[in-house]
């Protein structure tokens, strides 16, 4: 009886969001009370019949940045997807928050629910200008009929104008985003998250194909979105996991081998004889 | 709205083509009702309608280019919205023919005397009136885009898959027009038409006014989908064209976006179809074959793709190389088709305006 | 009179060719001659006469000449008072020809000759005759055929010939067909007992006349038998209903072979390099008119022509379907929509040239001999041969594929570039090479597909087209890359088409076929069997 009640609640709500400048950017449903805000329980699935997750259980807290290293197929990308909606599992519960279940929802519910994801290969809108890829991704009402008659209010430019600078693309405004460089885009790409205001972020290999430079610029970049949002970055460059690490996870054939620090993690013997065969 | 996004849909390359439109409809007309037929200047009526009917096209070639051009949909369906629309306006023309027919019976047309049916059926009620056939123009092939859009890209169905759906749609329908059962007058479809809101369709007057119509809704078309174009809903729709997946990853119901404009893009080929009958007098279900909507496709790649002029352009040239090569060399005009689809996807990816545009660039 | 005299007559003639065969052949020269003279008149007494001398002759020429008379071939010249048989007719002009020579030709005005008459009682004597004739002829076949058409229209002289033939019958499928008729007989005309006997034999007959008497007797028989026929045609309709479900599924089978052989093709393609060919349509045209052209360049073997035709047109196709790949295709890689419309365009310029070349009328190819006519299994199931070959040359087709891609190094190199091209050509798979070769084999096989179509429809430019959009029915149903998806999908198709068929018609019945395929791609958008695993996503 109170459920409907408060659907009902729920639904009026909705309803009532005129304006879409006063939305909250992240769900009015996101409960993270307890601290916790991704919640993946007992999780499997399978490609025919080869476990890519094997009851997997992971829990990412608020503000959180968590880095998630593994050997090739240990199933980064797979519980990328499963999170994101783009996989259904087989089994398991995945929950945003005490109370959002994302295995009900596709694609873009979850995120306009908070959650943002940044791809290994860089995919922006190449044939736009970087200016509108970030005012695509901005959070706001992205119905139909909102987004046909959508014009920028001053406080959407100015918050556009702040990302450009983040993300160091102020001069490449109006170029379009196929003439980027290749870490260019990926910045751009955690610009277009950043303009998502997700409560979430999830970042598949965020420096692969970067210079040294280019890769300190980029663990800036994650660091400083700490606290503002919680980061869960899957990579294989030790060195730069190291740089920006406080907790590390280490995935293995589809379930968690290890947690903790970066060196307990190190020091971890069952780690070591995956890595390195002993 | 406002200066600045008027200036964003009514950019210079809109404003060239609606003054060039206008003009040339202006002068056509001029020239037929103000110059005598022995002047060289004069353009016969005939040429006039010939003229609408390639506006017409142009027309469906817009609407065409924004789901194909703009969000990457290569319908192979659209003749079906086309033709649909034709159907609406054919069977109020019906309906104005009255007891003049053969048979003259004052309710039913004559195929349905011909099948010896006694009553109207249900789905012919209504078409006396004009508004309501022009309601229908554009509601029945939005109604049917919108269930199969709703249907189709629910399910992320994409790419070569969803253009042989959408083939097999119109296909089925072809089959289904040409049965006597479905009422809309077997393989002869419709015609024999007498006149439209009273004006007699033979008449010089009325086929310049359809002309002029033509013009006009070519003009509001186009204008309609440079203001989606230019909205961020286009730009979504070229997201969703140049990388779907990121497109809902940032939150859009990519579905959605595609079910408005492909169901827009449906009833404005609709528009163009109903514009369409009166002028050449006939509809009939070979409108719907595959041949067909798969010809209006190439008339986009022809002229460019994702510029909307470029529709146009491709449209009147393909168009109007039929009309010359069925006259002089018909046995030549497959060969120039098939070749036409070859050349230009290898050799013109841009089409002919993006030809243009390269050689501004160089100069 | 006559009628009763030509009977006694008829009976007398049969006794005699019976029993007296010799002494029947010394007489039987004699009453030809004098039957030819009597029926070369105009006066149709005169020629009931001869009709009867010829039946009575029991000559081999006169059978030759009584069907032709039932055909009203057998005309009088009046000036030169002779017969002669009419060849042709053209508005008022006639065409001739003598009796024993028909080489010896003439055209004249229809006036010049008259039809010798015929009323419907000799018109009956006729046929009963030769009915007769065939039912005591050498083959079981020939017998089995004239005692089922004398069946369906059984009088008492059809059933004096049943009696006759039973006693000297052994072909058992003959004899059942024989006491049918007893039994009809003694259903309509015997005791109550013999009544009740024959319904209980009827009621293992599918013969259509079984059932119509049946029917009648239950309509307006006597009461006692009404149960007892009802039963009898209650047990009668299962069967048919039964065998009607066969031949549906038959003629489903065989139209989803067909399916299959023009799709598999298409699959192949489809399936390894993403791309559709729209020209598939006007490769399997090719097919079709390379068997045309074989035969026609062997008129004279029609058989040997029909199995020459399939490597030729794999060939032909195959290489029409490699130079579309090196021409077109290779240059518009990764762009599917183009490619589709490229293709879409080689298909016109095909018709075209088809058109150019063979006339845009259709052209039709023989079928050989062993193709015709149809394997029997009773009175209201047969199997046509030109279908039953095709369901096995699908098969064959399908199994000889399913081994080239399976066990060949050219089906491993196949199946390595469809699942991964860029992984394929760093171990040293040339993907080029493998995508001629692949689409020149899917092009192949339209050919052959051709062949097999060439013996069921017209051959002409728009053969392709009418079958390109049920292929990608066939492959979008299946799953594509998929040669189980596509052999399943076909068939299914098939047999659902001809299932729904007598319920809708064929239109109506292709129609919801397509609608069904619309919305089940909405459920399953990558088909029934889809290609699973982290490669298939996007």
């Amino acid at each position: 009886m109170s459920n409907i009640v408060s659907n009902y609640i729920e639904a009026i709500r909705d309803k009532d969001r005129v304006f879409d400048l006063v939305a909250p950017a992240v769900s009015p449903k996101l409960d993270v009370r307890k601290g916790c805000i991704l919640y993946m329980e007992d999780v499997s699935v399978s490609f025919d019949g080869f476990k890519a997750i094997n009851d997997l259980n992971l829990y990412v807290n608020e503000g959180e940045l968590r880095c998630i290293i593994g050997p090739n197929g240990a199933g980064k990308t797979t519980m990328m997807d499963i999170i994101t909606g783009k996989t259904v599992p087989d089994k398991g519960s995945v929950y945003f928050g005490q109370t959002i279940n994302l295995l009900d929802m596709d694609e873009p519910e979850i995120a306009r629910a908070g959650i943002g994801r940044k791809f290994q290969k860089p995919t922006v809108f190449e044939e736009q200008s970087v200016f509108s890829n970030l005012e695509l991704a901005m959070a706001c009402n992205k119905n139909v009929m909102p987004t046909l008659f959508a014009k920028l209010s001053g406080e959407e430019l100015s918050h556009i104008e702040e990302t450009l600078e983040l993300i160091g693309l102020k001069d490449q405004r109006m170029l379009n985003a196929g003439a980027l460089s290749h870490g260019q885009k990926q910045w751009l790409e955690i610009g277009m998250l950043i303009m998502q205001r997700p409560k979430l972020l999830l970042v598949d290999e965020p420096v692969a194909g970067m210079t040294h430079q280019e890769m300190d610029r980029t663990a800036e970049l994650l660091i400083s979105l700490e606290g503002r949002h919680s980061v869960v970055v899957v990579e294989h460059d030790m060195d730069f996991v190291r740089s920006i690490a406080r907790t590390v996870t280490v995935l293995h054939q589809g379930s968690v081998l290890a947690e903790g620090t970066m060196d307990e993690v190190q020091n971890n013997a069952r780690v070591k004889e995956v890595y390195l065969g002993e | 709205m406002t200066t600045t996004s008027m200036n964003k849909v009514l950019d210079k390359q809109t404003k060239i083509f609606l003054s060039v439109l206008a003009s040339i409809a202006v002068l056509v007309i001029a020239s037929n009702l103000l110059i005598s037929p022995d002047s060289a200047f004069h353009i016969p009526t005939y040429t006039v309608t010939l003229l609408g009917k390639y506006l017409c096209y142009a027309l469906l070639a817009v609407a065409i280019d924004l789901i194909w051009g703009y969000m990457g949909i290569l319908s192979l369906g659209h003749g079906a919205f086309f033709a649909l629309g034709g159907y609406a306006m054919g069977m109020y023309l019906m309906r104005q023919i009255g007891d003049r027919g053969v048979y003259g019976d004052p309710l039913l047309p004559d195929f349905m005397v011909f099948l010896n049916w006694s009553e109207l059926p249900w789905f012919w009620q209504g078409f006396d009136m004009f508004w309501f056939a022009a309601v229908m123009v554009v509601l029945v092939p939005g109604v049917l885009a919108y269930v199969f859009g709703w249907l189709t890209f629910r399910s992320r169905v994409t790419g070569v898959y969803l253009s042989i759906i959408t083939q097999a749609l119109t296909y089925a329908l072809m089959l289904a027009f040409y049965r006597n059962e479905m009422g809309f007058g077997g393989n002869n479809g419709l015609t024999d038409f007498k006149e439209l809101l009273g004006f007699d369709l033979q008449a010089n007057s009325t086929r310049i006014g359809l002309f002029a119509a033509s013009a006009i809704a070519l003009g509001l078309g186009y204008i309609a989908c440079r203001f989606i174009v230019a909205s961020k809903l286009g730009r979504v729709a070229m997201a969703v064209r140049d990388a779907e997946s990121r497109t809902r990853f940032i939150g859009y119901k990519v579905e959605n976006v595609k079910l408005w404009v492909f169901t827009f893009s449906a009833a404005l080929a609709g528009i163009a179809g109903a514009l369409y009958v009166p002028q050449v007098g006939i509809i009939n279900p070979n409108e719907f074959s595959p041949l067909n909507s798969i010809e209006m496709v190439v008339w986009v790649a022809l002229g460019g793709r994702a510029t909307l002029y470029g529709a146009v352009v491709g449209a009147i040239i393909v168009n109007y190389a039929k009309t010359y090569f069925t006259g002089a060399l018909p046995e030549v005009w497959l060969f120039a088709l098939g070749g036409l689809f070859i050349v230009t996807t290898i050799f013109l990816p841009k089409g002919v305006v993006g030809l243009l545009k390269k050689k501004e660039a160089k100069s | 009179m006559t009628h009763y005299l030509s009977k006694v007559m008829l009976f007398a003639c049969l006794l005699f060719s019976q029993l007296f065969t010799q002494a029947a052949w010394a007489n039987s020269a004699d009453d030809y001659s004098s039957g030819l003279e009597q029926i070369n008149s105009s006066k149709l007494k005169q020629v009931a006469l001869g009709v009867d001398l010829l039946i009575r002759s029991g000559h081999p020429e006169a059978e030759y000449l009584l069907n032709a008379m039932l055909e009203s071939k057998l005309y009088r010249h009046k000036k030169q008072n002779r017969l002669v048989m009419l060849l042709g007719k053209d508005g008022s002009k006639f065409t001739i020809a003598d009796l024993n020579d028909s080489s010896n030709q003439e055209t004249l005005s229809k006036r010049k000759v008259k039809r010798i008459p015929l009323n419907n009682t000799l018109r009956g004597k006729i046929k009963v005759y030769l009915a007769g004739k065939s039912l005591n002829s050498e083959s079981g076949d020939v017998r089995k055929a004239a005692a089922q058409k004398l069946l369906e229209d059984l009088g008492d002289d059809e059933l004096a010939l049943f009696k006759t033939r039973l006693n000297l019958e052994t072909n058992p499928d003959v004899i059942y067909i024989l006491e049918s008729g007893i039994a009809l007989d003694k259903l309509a005309n015997g005791e109550a007992y013999e009544k009740d006997q024959a319904i209980k034999f009827l009621s293992d007959s599918l013969q259509p006349a079984v059932r119509n008497a049946l029917t009648t007797i239950i309509e307006s028989g006597s009461d006692e038998l009404k149960p007892a026929a009802k039963k009898a045609l209650a047990k009668i309709e299962d069967k048919v209903e039964f065998y009607g479900f066969l031949e549906k599924l038959f003629f489903g089978l065989s139209l989803g072979s067909v399916l299959v052989l023009a799709a598999i093709g298409l699959a192949i393609t489809f399936g390894v390099m993403g791309c559709i060919n729209m020209a598939h349509g006007e490769l399997i045209m090719i097919g079709a008119y390379t068997t045309y052209v074989i035969q026609l360049l062997m008129p004279n073997s029609i058989g040997m022509s029909l199995i020459v035709s399939v490597p030729a047109a794999f060939l032909v196709s195959g290489l029409v379907g490699i130079a579309i790949e090196r021409g077109i295709i290779q240059f518009l890689k990764g762009r599917p929509l183009e490619t589709l419309l490229a293709t879409f365009g080689v298909s016109l310029v095909l018709q075209q040239l088809v058109r150019s070349i063979f006339s845009p009328l259709n052209r039709s190819v023989e079928t050989p001999e062993w193709m015709s006519g149809a394997l029997e299994i009773n009175p209201i199931f047969a199997i046509t041969y030109n279908r039953l070959y095709i369901i096995f040359f699908c098969l064959a087709v399908f199994a000889l594929l399913f081994f080239v891609l399976r066990k060949t190094v050219l089906g491993l190199q196949v199946r390595a570039v469809s699942q991964n091209r860029n992984m394929a050509r760093a171990m040293g798979v040339k993907s080029e090479w493998v995508d001629a070769l692949t689409f020149g084999l899917g092009s192949g096989v339209a050919g052959v597909a051709g062949v097999a179509l060439s013996q069921l429809t017209n051959v002409g430019p728009n053969l392709g087209q009418s079958y390109i959009i049920d292929s990608f029915m066939v492959v979008v149903f299946g799953g594509v890359g998929n040669l189980w998806g596509t052999l399943v999908a076909g068939m299914s198709l098939g047999v659902a088409n001809k299932m729904l068929e007598p319920m809708s018609g064929a239109v109506l019945a292709k129609i919801i076929v397509l609608i069904f395929i619309i919305l089940f791609i909405q459920k399953k958008p990558r088909g029934l069997f889809p290609q699973k695993g982290r490669a298939a996503e996007d």
